[in-house]
């Protein structure tokens, strides 16, 4: 199914969600320094799907660590709807991703001790604005597992409930770290779609990584990393639904 | 190679581990404390005795012939028999206004005293030819910094007579030195002084004859057969009865504080070394679950099974012996601390701190023994791991709804905290086990507090309520009962209370024991009989009244009737009814109304001594009269008596309580600690996403807490309810004839426990949360779980 939905990008008066400048992160590991993000600049706009794609090791999650305000960079600069990122202390870092920021990773990281509604309704708690928990693990069809726990729950399923999690405070950003990486791929099938969704739905900014350049199908734009860098970007007219895409 | 491992795991738990070798370090310090003190003890009591002929029964007479002694000799059983003089002298001292008392020891001529010797520290022997010269004994030379060459004034059979120390000794007989009638040692106003037996016999009228009488027996002898003849000898001669060393105060009190340190020496360690092997046992189970696929892969590689098993050993047996090292410099250091108390309060030629190589090899062995048990089981499950399951990760943990949430109140319970309560709930005997860990501090704590609210009660009803006397006076014989008008005319007395002390043995069944009856007005107005409730107790007209502990050696209850035998007279034995039992914490006494005592004795108004109440100021003068009055044999101050017995008693508790609180906090700070560092590793990645996915520093560091603060808030009840049963066992432990200690707990005391443990958590738990700053968002990411 072809989406009709275009992101804002044309509109000149909103400032883009995020909007990356010169950054670099450099890790010291001993002697050796490692170069993780060589000058990169970016913009992401509200509404907007994008894709990073890149080899492993390129810069992606360091990337994306620094734009959802888990990490620092070396030099550069960040913004966030205007407001420098870069300039923040740690807690007021933690107060936006509090209520700015959903995350989505590779390994889920969900609470073991609570169940499928726990983990969700754990962010409830804390946001001001938040869904009600049943009704974000419905948007990623997995209300029926409710009262399970996650050692209970298949990896996909795992997963949906990570992002009925991340989803649940009505984020402006929902940042997902190789969502499918450790999925077969029916199931992670079923994982983006439910992030497809909340694309679509709640009109939330997404970015996503992954290195299947299959999934970039599913954006408005693909951003190639490489060794740090910014390698291209490239505009997708059309958006194919995740059970169309051929792995 | 894998000691290499062994020290880089120990290096990542290091912190921890120190936190266990100190509980451990707790436990064998107090082992070889109470051992050490303990060897030090019985050691210098066995050598002296042997050394210096302590004599094995003793038995006192009004007046006995020498040519006695023979007969004595022939007693079965009997190996030796040495005659004395012994007399109550009442001292003038310079600098000191109320009187002294010396007990006075007769000492042959030109040779030593065949039993219970003396040991003379400084000065030289007595010259027989010099009638006033004497010996002293060295606390008392010490308490009034007497030199060699001073004089003292006694009241020698009446008369006035200055006396020269000539040398300072030392006696098996009073290696605590305590007045009779007393109930600590008071070195100021008791002392021993030996006196050439023909000056002494001459001095009170004992040539020719004895008064006192030690015995040393055959090997193998029995003692109560022995003490028979003895008696049947003797009681023609006033004697009040023969004893054995058990019912010598010194010796009995030396008794009691041995085996007051083997039952230190006992449970101290037992519950420190227990805390310790269940630290042990947590923190192996961590390591050993964490390294899992390591240890598969050592099997992989063909690594006995007893090679694996042996390394992790290693690593709690490494511990064990820094705890070791550690609690055995620190348990010597105790020990001479308290071998300094004991060294002032006990009297012996020389004394040092023990400690023989097998106390300290004692120490290791439990301390290995306590760490091989606590981590058996973490060992047991490492070795025995098949290596292709041992290649997967642990299986997830199983988490359910948790009490709170079956029974329905899952709505008013946020996220968190069920996060909290599910860590607690998933692993019961662990979370037991540290709450049972925190209860044992604060049950030491307690224990260590209540021994204080015990003795202010003790001091409150022995020497408030019930002996509202200021002065006791005793005379040297039973006086008319005319005396009492002659001490009201005594300047500052207000009061008059007479008594009458009468020696005597009661018997019930097969039971019996030697006690001075004492005989009292009914309506006592300063010494007061009470009961358990403090209540004043009436003295009934006829019958007797035995103190709780009488009563209970006696096995008589209310109602029940003894047979007195009156050991002086005309020694009348009678059955009488038992009319009351009231309560006394120290030794064991019985009542008489003073006329039925009396009739009894068949006697006229006689008093053995009286109780005094006088104004506070005009003390100085009435001493110095009571000095001037030949029938005075002893005059006991209670103030002076309270004094001496808060200054030793309050310097050794206060010390006693300063190791407690350290002790205690050791095992709260060891327990909380070594939870908290666990949790943390256990619950790290689950803390990290929390930080990512925008819960605050603050916020986390409640779960922690959280988990912290439910285990102490649980331990506290139950170390009050452990901490009781424990006060209990150590009252009825150091239950004597001596003295008792009632089981009283003051509010206070469950409160500065809590406090204490709720700090030493508090700490620990600050500890730990520093790490959470240091929890690395991103690399918890990047893993698997
Ligand atoms: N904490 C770190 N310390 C040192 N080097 C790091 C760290 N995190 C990432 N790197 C390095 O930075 C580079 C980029 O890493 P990353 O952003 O994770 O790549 P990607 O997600 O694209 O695979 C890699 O070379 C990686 O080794
Ligand atoms: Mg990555």
């Amino acid at each position: 199914m072809p989406a009709s939905f275009q992101p804002p990008t044309t509109s000149n008066e909103a400032p883009p969600v995020f909007k990356a400048q010169g950054v670099t992160k450099v890790y010291q590991m001993g002697d050796v320094k490692v170069e993780a993000l060589r000058g990169i600049d970016l913009e992401l706009h509200a509404g907007e799907f994008i894709v990073l794609l890149g080899a492993s090791g390129s810069g992606k999650s360091t990337l994306l660590n620094i734009l959802g305000g888990l990490d620092t960079p070396t030099s550069g600069h960040v913004f966030y709807r205007n407001q420098e990122l870069t300039a923040w202390s740690d807690a007021e870092l933690t107060r936006f991703r509090r209520s700015n920021v959903g995350f989505v990773f590779q390994f889920y990281n969900l609470i073991p001790s609570l169940t499928a509604l726990e983990n969700v309704a754990l962010i409830t708690e804390i946001s001001e604005a938040p869904m009600d928990p049943g009704e974000a693990l419905e948007l990623v069809n997995m209300h029926h597992r409710r009262d399970h726990f996650p050692a209970q729950l298949s990896g996909g399923e795992q997963q949906r409930v990570a992002i009925a999690r991340a989803i649940a405070k009505r984020p402006a950003v929902l940042l997902c770290d190789e969502p499918t990486g450790a999925l077969d791929v029916s199931t992670g099938i079923l994982v983006l779609e439910a992030i497809q969704r909340v694309n679509r739905e709640l009109g939330t900014t997404t970015a996503v990584i992954t290195h299947n350049a299959v999934i970039a199908k599913m954006s408005h734009r693909v951003v190639h990393l490489s060794d740090g860098r910014v390698h291209s970007i490239e505009q997708n007219p059309v958006q194919v639904s995740p059970s169309e895409l051929k792995w | 190679m894998l000691d290499r491992k062994l020290l880089r795991d120990l290096g990542q738990i290091k912190s921890q581990a120190f936190a266990i070798a100190l509980v451990m370090a707790a436990g064998v310090a107090m082992f070889i404390m109470a051992l050490s003190a303990l060897f030090s003890l019985s050691g210098s009591q066995r050598d002296y005795y042997v050394r210096y002929r302590f004599a094995e029964i003793f038995a006192t007479a009004k007046r006995v012939p020498l040519n006695l002694v023979a007969r004595l000799e022939e007693i079965p059983g009997v190996a030796r028999v040495y005659p004395r003089i012994v007399a109550q002298v009442s001292l003038d001292v310079p600098g000191m206004n109320e009187p002294a008392m010396g007990r006075f020891i007769s000492v042959p001529d030109h040779v030593r005293p065949a039993l219970n010797d003396l040991y003379l520290i400084r000065g030289r022997m007595l010259d027989p030819d010099r009638p006033q010269e004497v010996l002293a004994s060295k606390s008392f030379v010490e308490a009034h910094q007497l030199e060699l060459g001073s004089t003292i004034r006694g009241i020698i059979n009446g008369k006035q007579q200055d006396l020269t120390v000539v040398g300072v000794a030392l006696t098996p007989e009073y290696i605590i030195q305590i007045q009779p009638g007393s109930l600590l040692p008071d070195h100021r106003r008791f002392g021993v002084f030996w006196m050439n037996e023909r000056q002494m016999a001459a001095a009170f009228e004992m040539s020719g004859a004895f008064n006192d009488v030690s015995f040393l027996m055959e090997r193998g002898a029995n003692e109560q057969r022995v003490i028979g003849h003895i008696d049947r000898l003797l009681e023609p001669y006033g004697c009040t009865g023969a004893y054995g060393r058990a019912q010598q105060t010194s010796h009995a009190y030396i008794s009691d504080e041995i085996r007051q340190l083997s039952t230190m020496a006992l449970i101290a360690p037992t519950i420190f070394l227990g805390v310790a092997a269940f630290l042990l046992n947590v923190v192996l189970a961590r390591v050993v679950g964490l390294q899992r696929e390591q240890i598969a892969a050592l099997k992989a590689f063909g690594y006995s099974k007893s090679a694996i098993g042996w390394h992790y050993l290693k690593m709690v047996l490494l511990i064990a012996l820094v705890g070791a090292v550690l609690g055995t410099l620190f348990g010597y250091w105790l020990a001479r601390g308290l071998t300094r108390i004991y060294s002032e309060l006990y009297q012996f030629p020389t004394f040092e701190v023990m400690m023989p190589p097998r106390v300290v090899l004692g120490a290791l062995t439990v301390s290995f023994a306590a760490a091989s048990l606590g981590a058996l089981a973490a060992v047991r499950r490492a070795v025995s791991l098949p290596p292709a399951e041992a290649m997967r990760p642990e299986p997830p943990p199983k988490y359910g709804p948790t009490l709170i949430e079956r029974i329905g109140l899952a709505r008013f319970v946020p996220q968190i905290a069920r996060m909290i309560l599910r860590q607690i709930e998933r692993k019961p005997i662990k979370s037991l086990t540290a709450i049972l860990g925190v209860a044992m501090s604060v049950a030491i704590l307690m224990l260590g507090s209540f021994s204080l609210d015990a003795i202010r009660y003790i001091i409150n009803f022995q020497f408030r309520l019930a002996q509202r006397q200021q002065v006791t006076v005793s005379f040297v014989e039973p006086t008319s009962s005319t005396a009492r008008f002659d001490l009201q005319q005594l300047p500052g007395v207000t009061q008059v209370q007479p008594f009458r002390a009468v020696a005597t043995n009661i018997r019930h069944g097969h039971r019996w024991r030697r006690v001075a009856v004492m005989g009292l007005d009914g309506e006592g107005e300063m010494f007061r009989l009470l009961n358990i409730d403090e209540q004043p107790f009436v003295l009934p007209e006829e019958g007797i009244v035995l103190n709780d502990k009488l009563a209970q050696i006696l096995g008589v209850t209310l109602g029940e009737s003894v047979t007195l035998s009156v050991l002086e007279g005309s020694r009348p034995i009678r059955d009488l009814i038992v009319t009351g039992i009231i309560t006394e914490y120290g030794g064991v006494n019985a009542y008489m109304n003073r006329r039925a005592l009396q009739r009894l004795m068949n006697e006229s108004e006689l008093i053995s001594g009286a109780f005094l109440g006088t104004e506070a100021d005009v003390e100085p003068s009435l001493f110095a009269r009571l000095k001037q009055i030949p029938q005075v044999g002893g005059v006991m101050l209670k103030r002076a008596m309270l004094q001496s017995f808060e200054d030793t008693i309050a310097e050794n508790i206060l010390m006693m309580r300063t190791f407690n609180i350290l002790f205690s906090i050791v095992i709260a700070v060891g327990v909380v600690y070594n939870s908290a560092r666990i949790s943390l590793a256990e619950q790290s990645r689950e803390l990290a996403t929390l930080r990512v996915i925008g819960f605050t520093q603050y916020e986390v560091s409640l779960i922690l807490l959280g988990e912290l603060a439910i285990l102490t808030f649980a331990a506290i009840p139950l170390g009050w309810l452990i901490g009781y049963g424990l006060a209990a066992i150590l009252v009825t432990g150091l239950d004597t004839e001596i003295y008792r200690i009632p089981l009283i707990i003051e509010r206070t005391t469950y409160g500065f426990a809590a406090l204490v443990v709720v700090v030493a958590s508090g700490l620990s738990g600050w500890v730990v949360l520093q790490r959470i700053r240091q929890l690395d968002l991103i690399a918890v990411l990047k893993t698997r779980e």
